[in-house]
């Protein structure tokens, strides 16, 4: 096979392996996942606080880049900045520049005329943060808040921290993901994760058309049988079923796939006693999980939302602490030079 | 020598000789004369000629004959026009290039078949053979005027890079191609099955969340092709197959005496799906970059013959066309000038003999078009003369070609074509 050409191999790494974009899981090893998480630990406790912001990005500009809408991510990640004291400018590019034909490079390179430091994308590209991270202007650090069906890896992290608060760690767990893995750019994140992190077991539980080809390469084991794979289960995650799925002859009905993978109290009661629930939002009741179980004991979801917020905080001081740093650095190459 | 020029007599001496027949052979001396190949041998090496080539360190080989090739003349001039890209072509070793019927208008009537043909006389520098569209407009729903298309001088026919999804209206092309004794050259996808896929359906595409197409919707389509192909007693071209499975069928087919061949693109032969790692536009390629396995049965299919002709499927690109998230990028690599030196790399890997390779890359394609591709007296001097072991790099000071969007691009490779002669003129000589 032919050789491919250099691609820049830590695209998102400084030289010394610190973090400068956030745009996938992939490539970052188990340290940086922990520090990631030890950081965001400390963060929660700065989100306790009466005056609950740092000064850690003071003076930065992080636009949140939308090209697709979401709520929650945004206010998260909108608070998540506010919190480190930056300047946050929202831009919904759903219904601006990209609508009147202009191409994402254009709109970044005027953007980048606004001299922003950091810029928090969600596209429903695969692909986009990585694109973004090629063409901006070094210095400016990309956050991937979600990529088609690619990434999402502060959402994963999210609920990487969330496990941990709940089970100490990661060692012996075994977790399932159920329901739309095709479509679901957290559950690829998630699954790297938890390979990275340790966990014993990773299953994806989902009807053939719901799954991707080659999933296991991943890092999971496969199965369609809830009652075999909610068996000795620490973690169950259930993805979003968006409506649309029934009309590309993915599932005959929304009742029968709640019938088959559908997490009610019957299925949750297969795991293990002490197995938590959790759900990326938002929720379909009804379709995915029964309101019972996600409002139930076992439920860890509304963790997950707060916890999203001191994640997100840490990336993003992570991430502009690696651009800073490598600025830094080729000070110093180019001064050194010059000596 | 210079572009364009033409000599009265050249000789050539030295280096060795592939003349389309048997093994390469130390070059016995070639002599040109008006156009034409006058005497190989003894009578070549005492002739008197104007000029004299030695191709010391050079192979001699027949003028390289690509199935596909897009020239993006007329329509689409941004990406290139028949000027550069048979310049490219050159460059390449390339003496004839079939110019795919996507053109804007398509090339779907005899008016622009014509039009193609003497933008090509006037302006280009390597032979262009025409394809027409199978079908009007290439929407595959109408015949195209395809005895216009013949009488204006097309190579064959062709669905381009799309489907047609009605398996009724294929028969009823084929049957119509048939009459005129036209080869239907066809890649083969089954669109329901592509849908809105574009990359190869494996574990790059699901680790990238990148939207696959399956193999079966090219086996699919290998499949109902040949069975038509069968039925209607067409001389069926495949075109640019991407699965291991299709070369299977393909020799299975011919083993029944179906009359079909097959040409693979060259980067299929040495890229895989990882090419897609790091969300690499480049490589957004259709028919997909597919896996290490199918990438090895292409390759075999090439050494045991079951694969006709390598092509290059040449599509130029401006830069904006390749510079989004790669969902957004339009499919296509500018490969004409780099084929050569891709297969060059192959062979010293030993996947391929350089006899297969130069046999893929001449002799192949032109018993596909009914064509010569021989070095033999009294033949037209179509010819290209490489040196292998000279090396360069792709890089938009090194391509020739509008689009600069090449497989390699960042390292050397093998592999320099010296001089291509089309009909003894020059159509490119490298600057020495």
């Amino acid at each position: 096979m032919t050789a491919i050409d250099p691609f820049p191999p830590h695209l998102q790494l400084t030289r010394d392996g610190q973090l400068r974009h956030f745009l996938t899981l992939d490539g970052l090893d188990r340290e940086l996942l922990t520090a990631i998480l030890d950081t965001a630990d400390s963060f929660i406790v700065v989100g306790e606080r009466r005056i609950k912001n740092v000064p850690l990005l003071r003076g930065r500009t992080v636009v949140n880049l939308f090209f697709e809408s979401s709520t929650r991510t945004r206010s998260t990640f909108e608070l998540a900045a506010k919190r480190l004291s930056a300047d946050v400018l929202n831009l919904d590019i759903n219904t601006s520049a990209t609508s009147k034909g202009e191409s994402l490079s254009d709109t970044l390179l005027n953007l980048e005329a606004m001299a922003s430091d950091m810029f928090v994308v969600r596209h429903s590209q695969s692909g986009a943060p990585h694109f973004i991270a090629q063409s901006v202007t070094p210095g400016v650090a990309i956050i991937n808040a979600g990529d088609g069906r690619h990434a999402h890896p502060t959402q994963a992290m999210l609920d990487m921290l969330t496990i941990r608060q709940h089970k100490g760690g990661f060692e012996g767990l075994r977790v399932a993901i159920v329901g739309d893995v095709l479509h679901s750019r957290v559950a690829r994140s998630q699954i790297r994760a938890l390979n990275v992190l340790g966990a014993e077991e990773v299953r994806v539980i989902a009807p053939g058309t719901l799954l991707p080809r080659d999933i296991e390469a991943l890092g999971c084991t496969v199965e369609y049988d809830m009652a075999r794979g909610m068996k000795d289960l620490d973690v169950v995650i259930m993805l979003r079923l968006q409506k649309e799925r029934m009309q590309g002859a993915l599932l005959p009905s929304e009742r029968e796939f709640y019938r088959l993978y559908g997490l009610n109290q019957d299925k949750l009661a297969w795991a293990k006693p002490d197995c938590i629930v959790m759900h990326p939002g938002p929720i379909n009741r009804g379709v995915e999980i029964e309101s019972a179980v996600a409002d139930g004991p076992q439920s860890v979801i509304l963790n997950q939302v707060t916890n999203g917020i001191a994640i997100r905080m840490a990336v993003m001081s992570m991430a502009m602490g690696g651009q800073v740093a490598e600025r830094q650095q080729k000070q110093n190459d180019s001064e050194g030079v010059r000596t | 020598m210079s572009a364009g020029q033409q000599y009265h007599s050249l000789k050539i001496t030295g280096g060795t000789l592939f003349d389309g027949q048997g093994d390469e052979r130390p070059n016995p001396g070639l002599l040109i004369r008006e156009g034409r190949i006058e005497a190989i041998g003894p009578a070549a090496r005492a002739a008197v000629a104007d000029q004299e080539f030695d191709a010391s360190g050079c192979v001699v080989a027949p003028g390289f004959i690509d199935l596909c090739c897009n020239l993006r003349e007329p329509g689409n001039g941004q990406k290139g026009n028949i000027a550069s890209e048979t310049r490219a072509a050159a460059h390449g070793g390339f003496t004839t290039v079939c110019a795919s019927p996507e053109t804007s208008p398509v090339n779907d009537s005899g008016a622009v078949a014509h039009l193609i043909r003497d933008e090509a006389q006037s302006r280009g520098v390597v032979r262009v053979l025409p394809v027409g569209a199978l079908t009007r407009g290439l929407e595959g729903e109408l015949l195209s005027d395809m005895a216009g298309l013949k009488n204006a001088g097309c190579a064959a026919l062709s669905n381009g890079s799309r489907g047609v999804r009605n398996a009724r209206v294929l028969r009823r092309c084929m049957a119509y191609a048939q009459t005129f004794g036209l080869t239907v050259m066809f890649s083969p996808e089954n669109q329901a099955l592509a849908a809105e896929g574009y990359a190869h359906d494996g574990q790059v595409a699901t680790r990238l969340g990148l939207l696959g197409i399956p193999e079966v919707a090219e086996t699919a389509a290998v499949m109902e092709m040949l069975l038509l192909a069968e039925d209607t007693g067409v001389r069926l071209h495949l075109s640019q197959l991407s699965a291991g499975r299709s070369v299977e069928m393909v020799a299975e087919a011919r083993a029944r005496g179906i009359r079909v061949t097959a040409d693979v693109a060259m980067h299929q032969l040495c890229f895989t799906e990882a090419a897609l790692a790091g969300f690499d536009s480049r490589f957004h390629v259709r028919p997909p970059l597919r896996s290490e396995a199918d990438r090895q049965a292409l390759v075999a299919g090439v050494r045991n013959g079951v694969i006709d002709a390598i092509v290059s499927q040449h599509q130029p690109h401006d830069s904006a066309a390749k510079q989004a998230p790669l969902p957004a990028t339009e499919p296509g690599l500018s490969s004409i000038e780099s084929v050569l030196s891709l297969g060059l790399e192959l062979v010293a890997e030993g996947e391929l003999t350089r006899t297969q390779l130069l046999g893929a890359l001449t002799t192949g394609p032109a018993s596909v078009l009914g064509l010569s591709a021989r070095l033999a007296e009294g033949e037209a001097a179509d010819l290209c003369l490489f040196e292998p072991a000279q090396r360069w790099q792709p890089s938009a000071r090194t391509l020739v070609s509008a689009g600069l969007h090449a497989p390699v691009l960042n390292r050397e490779l093998p592999g320099r074509v010296r001089l291509t002669l089309v009909a003894g003129q020059t159509a490119w000589a490298q600057p020495l």
